[in-house]
């Protein structure tokens, strides 16, 4: 099995924000949550960059560690899901996750924050593949149609790549070689504790 | 159309010219400043982050929050939440039962070395009493629930399944967030019912200094309402209490707090300080009840027997006695004459 990752080669992002669209347009995400977003640093000075961002699957994946009701699983993808029905909205998931994936409906006092909702890799939940149910909770299932994530799928400059960890890899390093310069696999450092050395 | 006059001309060539001569200026500018070389790359940035501070940027969505690239710390607090605060929570309720345990076999239940006198004594108004059980009420709820959070997954969702056990802790958490409110109140009234008799003083040290009677059969070190120990549990409770307090509420409302990081230090201290409080308060459950003959009286019905306040109160029995006393000539002088 693969062990599907992100990767945003920062050096072609034109920030068009495409991906953030295309994502909530696929899975019908509600109003205030971004599954994807393009964060851009330095903005306006020389050299700056933008990183489009969304979960990143990690390897002993936080949000999962210190869920209290132990809603999380993570797929023979490596793809890190959780279940709606079991989350009981507390936010330490939030609170534990370094890319501010897990988000919530409602910015609710009382802990009424509904239930949380992030990045699937288009992989959808729980429930049975393809079904309305799981399209209902967590939009569409792409990886079980064997489709790679709509963000990364229609990015116009190929920046965002989706795949398994080691092509993807593989592809940035050759980038990387031929042109001369590479601005990192953002977040790889964090998430999965390494980085793709070139 | 008019005819331009020669001067007109030449400043518009000369004009001309200098645009050229800049823009050309510009281009070799261009050629000299590689953007790429000057990109920030992770690596760049991770080496300047300082601990507790994230690699951040500008969105373009409306969600300014979302600005925060990545924050590795999160990934300590995800750890220390999993470990060290679960290692102590399960060391304060283990590590009480455990002592109180070995305490019940070796000393026994704290008899009344007198007997019971049969005449009975207020020792705690009905307006107390309610305050007392007011927090220890919700005390107990919040303490189960909150337990619950912490322990819960490791302890009750193997067995109880994944679906009853987010049923549960679902209504688990809704009363931890209200129930708070009524041990906040309880927390307020006992604090201003019992402060006055709760001032540390020299007799503190004394009654510490004998281990407050409850090592040694037959030992009772003078006290007044409230001994050195009672104290102890009074400031654990008002102090660790307000600390509960404050970090729930800014945890009831996300928007006081500010972000994750203010959030994560709230969880923490709320973590931390509700294991030790659950400590002293397992602690006083049992000498209020099963520890101490006599004691849960006092809680229960309000009244004690004499000799138990006696032998555990010595200096509040008089100071109640010297004013009943007082009281009597006074009544005694409002009778009518024969």
């Amino acid at each position: 099995m693969a062990r599907m990752k992100f990767l945003c080669d920062a050096d072609r992002c034109i920030e068009c924000n495409a991906c953030v669209t295309a994502c909530k347009n696929e899975h019908e995400v509600p109003w205030g949550i971004n599954r994807r977003r393009v964060v851009t640093i330095n903005d306006g000075l020389p050299g700056e960059r933008s990183v489009s961002m969304a979960c990143m699957h990690c390897t002993d994946a936080p949000c999962a560690a210190v869920c209290p009701v132990d809603c999380f699983y993570t797929t023979d993808d490596a793809v890190v899901l959780h279940s709606k029905d079991t989350c009981i909205g507390c936010g330490y998931c939030f609170y534990a996750c370094p890319f501010g994936a897990p988000q919530y409906p409602k910015v609710g006092n009382f802990g009424t924050r509904g239930k949380m909702d992030k990045c699937t890799y288009c992989a959808g939940g729980p429930e049975a593949d393809m079904t309305q149910a799981e399209y209902v909770k967590y939009g569409s299932n792409r990886l079980a149609e064997g489709k790679l994530p709509l963000c990364a799928e229609m990015c116009s400059t190929k920046a965002l790549l989706a795949g398994d960890g080691d092509i993807i890899a593989d592809i940035y390093k050759e980038r990387v070689v031929t042109r001369g310069y590479g601005s990192g696999a953002w977040g790889w450092r964090t998430a999965y504790g390494d980085t793709v050395s070139v | 159309m008019t005819m331009k006059s020669p001067a007109t001309r030449m400043m518009a060539v000369l004009g001309l010219v200098a645009m050229l001569a800049f823009a050309g200026a510009a281009m070799v500018n261009a050629q000299q400043v590689n953007p790429t070389a000057e990109a920030v790359s992770e690596d760049s940035l991770f080496q300047q982050l300082q601990a507790g501070q994230m690699v951040d940027g500008r969105v373009s969505i409306p969600d300014e929050k979302a600005a925060g690239l990545i924050k590795p710390d999160n990934r300590s607090w995800a750890a220390t939440h999993t470990g060290t605060v679960r290692i102590l929570t399960i060391a304060a309720v283990v590590g009480a039962v455990v002592v109180l345990l070995a305490f019940y076999l070796i000393r026994g239940r704290i008899r009344l070395s007198a007997g019971m006198s049969g005449i009975r004594i207020l020792r705690f108004s009905a307006f107390e009493r309610f305050s007392h059980w007011l927090m220890a009420g919700s005390f107990v709820v919040l303490a189960l629930t909150g337990l619950n959070l912490v322990l819960g997954r490791i302890m009750i969702l193997p067995w109880l399944g994944e679906a009853a056990f987010s049923t549960m802790t679902t209504w688990g958490k809704v009363s931890h967030n209200y129930v708070g409110w009524a041990f906040m109140l309880g927390l307020i009234l006992s604090f201003l019912v019992w402060v006055a008799h709760n001032i540390p003083d020299k007799l503190d040290v004394q009654w510490l200094s004998q281990g407050g009677g409850l090592l040694k059969n037959g030992v009772h070190p003078p006290a007044k309402k409230f001994n050195a120990g009672q104290k102890i549990i009074f400031w654990s409770v008002t102090l660790g209490g307000a600390a509960l307090s404050v970090t729930g509420v800014m945890l009831l409302f996300p928007g006081l707090g500010g972000g994750e990081a203010d959030w994560q230090f709230y969880q923490l201290i709320h973590g931390i300080v509700a294991a030790g409080l659950s400590f002293v308060i397992i602690a006083h459950i049992y000498i209020g009840s099963v520890g101490m003959e006599g004691a849960f009286d006092a809680m229960g019905t309000g009244d004690v027997d004499l000799n138990w306040a006696k032998e555990h109160h010595s200096l509040w029995v008089d100071e109640v006695q010297s004013e009943e006393a007082q009281k009597k000539p006074a009544a005694k002088g409002t009778q009518p004459a024969e």
